[in-house]
């Protein structure tokens, strides 16, 4: 085999080039802005300024922030933890060895949701939930009085909305690790008389551990950024209800002009990810 | 081989280096005019579609009149499709290049001052000394919403709004109160609500925006209504703080306070903290007779005329509209709050002294006067009520009667922040989770909190 010459470099110049431009020198700056009064009017508009500390020191001294990162916390932990990576692994572990119609039919109804495009899916939502939605509308056939879904349950709501939108991605994942699984090793744990939860316990779950935390990494990263959903569905209300992280550093950049404050914010976001993204790796001991 | 090979990485490198200078350079400049030679000028303004009552306006024959006068000149009209939010955002990003900006702007008299004071627009004063109506005709009153911090002219005023109780004579006739309604305090008002709540069961007494989700109407049509009818204001122009802490500050508090939690004459929290809470009001509650009182603009009278959102017959007969009082009857015993539109020219705009022009033909008392009866707000100059049309509209003329107590928003171009605060604190204390004076307490911390310690000052 030949030795690689610094060629081999030339070629690489067009990606890198690229990548240094429109990727990471955006992120530095990202993270400079953070630590500047940067606005989009006012006189801090021409005078950009160094302000240190000044504007994590006011997040967290801010009781929406604070607000916020719990709204965030619940957000990514009903929709995202328990309800796609959760129900999308039950759903895989259904359709398992089923037929293939079967599969198909199914299959195809989940991944309706996913593939339906953000904004779609969130006015298809607010028509299900809204007071003469189609909820309360079948509600009604019950002789149920009608609920504001979006007004009285908003967290629900939203959480409802992505977990319909996102399930099929984790359902993906999990049906393409559950069939690389060797029959044979489920085989011989029958014969060993081991019940289905011992299979699933001891067999399944520990052969797709790879599959499981990649797809939580994904889908925390995924539902960390949700900003269209709830935009549109609540707009991060009533009050403060579903005050994502997302929608906080919009109203701070776009509605109260603060860009410096709002690239604060996402930094702290950031963070969040890879905080969220270390635990799942450590905790399930797994090298991604 | 070797050369081959120099050869090829060399190409690759200057291919790519070409693609990216191709596509860093903006994609041709605008010198400005067109090809025929005519200077072109650019009007940017905020549209809410096809349907939008301004766009109309310029297709009207108004642009080819102009274009007929000034053969050397070609306008170009460009609406922005956007909410009032998102239309703010998208004209700072075109005004900052040259490329982009447009000759003449809609500026919202909210935002015009955070613009002039980030250098995104020009100074009109020496353009205005030449043109007469300016001191004749534009509303003395309403030049303080188009000067910047520094003092200088920074837009010409085009529509203008006031604010007041808009209230249904029938239910007051009803509740047997006086029509029509003239209170002359803050008692008043409580009072006319407690006896329609006393005497018509069902009917909401009185509807305030406290809603966090209406945004600025919170800060606008509630609390600077209450706070500019006190003898305190939110801002000192001379001292250039903010007042976070008020004998009036608290006085508004505890209105809110006692409406929605003593009296609980206010709205139901659902209605209230909705973000369509006005819509609400004034399309459903009001025709329906459901609702007696409402605080909120001179426009809003507009949805139940013929083409409004939800008309009634005989509006002017059902409905009617009310100074909203000072405090105690204190002079000139009414106030309001006015915002509105304003016309303005960028920085970068190319040409500016064509632009000028074309924004003097649109002030004119004709052309200005049609305008605000296409949209329905209020003109900013005084011979508009000449003009046959103007003051044939339901409301219109107790409306205007108000810019004379009008008070406008403070000059200063840290507002937004310091209104984001307000309206927090004030749906906290209209849903009961703030007392009055925890909410002044709370004003004083975070404003000191995100503003700084030197910009604040109490009384």
């Amino acid at each position: 085999m030949k030795r690689k010459g610094p060629g081999a470099y030339w070629f690489l110049m067009p990606s890198v080039l690229l990548l240094l431009i429109f990727f990471i020198v955006p992120i530095i700056l990202t993270i400079g802005f953070a630590f500047t009064n940067m606005a989009l009017t006012g006189s801090a508009a021409q005078n950009l300024e160094f302000v240190g500390f000044q504007n994590f020191v006011n997040m967290f001294q801010d009781p929406d922030f604070r607000i916020s990162v719990w709204r965030t916390l619940t957000f990514l932990i009903f929709s995202a933890v328990i309800g796609q990576v959760v129900l999308g692994f039950i759903l895989a572990l259904l359709m398992k060895e089923k037929n293939m119609t079967f599969r198909r039919i199914i299959g195809l109804i989940v991944i309706a949701g996913w593939v339906t495009p953000e904004i779609v899916v969130a006015f298809c939502m607010v028509a299900f939930f809204s007071d003469n939605g189609s909820l309360n509308q079948i509600l009604g056939w019950f002789g149920a009085n009608p609920v504001s879904w979006l007004f009285s349950f908003p967290m629900v709501s939203v959480i409802i909305a992505n977990i319909w939108h996102g399930t099929a991605f984790s359902m993906m994942v999990y049906q393409s690790a559950l069939d690389e699984i060797p029959k044979d090793i489920e085989e011989a744990a029958v014969i060993d008389s081991a019940t289905n939860f011992q299979i699933l316990r001891y067999i399944t779950i520990p052969m797709v551990k790879g599959s499981i935390v990649t797809n939580m990494m994904l889908v925390t990263l995924q539902t960390l950024g949700v900003f269209t959903l709830i935009y549109t569905m609540t707009g991060g209300g009533p009050g403060t209800s579903t005050n994502t992280l997302p929608i906080f550093m919009y109203n701070q950049a776009f509605v109260n002009y603060q860009f410096g404050y709002g690239t604060a914010i996402s930094l702290v976001l950031l963070f969040i990810g890879i905080i969220a993204s270390l635990f799942y790796m450590r905790s399930m001991k797994v090298k991604v | 081989m070797k050369t081959n090979k120099l050869k090829s990485s060399l190409m690759i490198a200057m291919t790519s280096l070409l693609v990216l200078t191709t596509a860093c350079s903006s994609g041709g400049s605008d010198s400005g005019q067109s090809a025929d030679g005519k200077k072109n000028v650019t009007i940017s303004f905020r549209s809410t579609g096809s349907d939008d009552s301004l766009a109309k306006f310029f297709k009207s024959g108004l642009v080819e009149k102009f274009e007929e006068e000034n053969p050397d000149i070609n306008i170009e009209i460009a609406p922005v499709l956007a909410s009032e939010g998102d239309y703010t955002s998208k004209m700072v990003l075109q005004m900052k290049s040259p490329d982009t900006a447009p000759d003449i702007v809609a500026e919202d008299t909210s935002i015009i001052k955070s613009d002039a004071a980030a250098g995104y627009l020009e100074p009109l004063d020496e353009k205005v000394k030449g043109w007469s109506d300016w001191n004749d005709h534009i509303i003395e009153n309403l030049k303080s919403g188009v000067t910047g911090e520094d003092g200088k002219i920074y837009g010409v005023p085009a529509t203008s709004d006031t604010r007041g109780i808009w209230y249904n004579k029938e239910l007051f006739t009803k509740a047997g109160l006086e029509v029509p309604f003239q209170p002359s305090s803050w008692e008043d008002v409580l009072s006319a609500a407690r006896t329609i709540k006393d005497k018509l069961p069902g009917v909401t007494p009185l509807n305030m925006i406290v809603g966090k989700s209406s945004g600025e109407g919170v800060t606008m049509q509630t609390l600077e209504m209450l706070l500019y009818g006190t003898e305190d204001t939110l801002y000192n122009d001379e001292t250039k703080k903010w007042v976070v802490n008020s004998p009036g500050l608290l006085d508004s508090f505890k209105f809110i306070d006692q409406v929605f939690n003593e009296d609980k004459t206010g709205p139901t929290m659902q209605v209230a903290l909705n973000g369509q809470a006005g819509s609400i009001a004034f399309e459903q509650l009001f025709p329906q007779d459901k609702l007696a009182m409402a605080v909120d603009g001179s426009w809003a009278g507009t949805t139940w005329s013929e083409n409004g959102a939800a008309p009634i017959e005989n509006a002017e007969e059902k409905m009617g509209f009310a100074p909203f009082p000072t405090q105690d009857g204190q002079e000139p015993g009414s106030t309001t709050m006015s915002g509105g539109w304003a016309w303005s020219i960028p920085a970068n705009a190319k040409n500016k002294e064509e632009a000028w022009k074309f924004l003097e033909f649109l002030m004119n008392k004709e052309n200005a006067t049609a305008r605000v009866v296409a949209e329905g707000s209020l003109s900013p100059r005084d011979d508009s009520t000449d003009v046959e049309g103007y003051t044939d509209r339901p409301f219109v003329e107790e409306a205007q009667e108000l810019l004379n107590v009008a008070h406008f928003r403070p000059a200063n171009d840290q507002y937004a922040a310091v209104s984001a605060q307000l309206q927090s604190i004030v749906e906290g204390i209209a849903s009961g989770k703030l007392t009055p004076e925890q909410g002044v307490q709370q004003l004083k911390d975070n404003v000191s909190r995100t503003l700084g310690a030197d910009s604040i000052e109490e009384k």
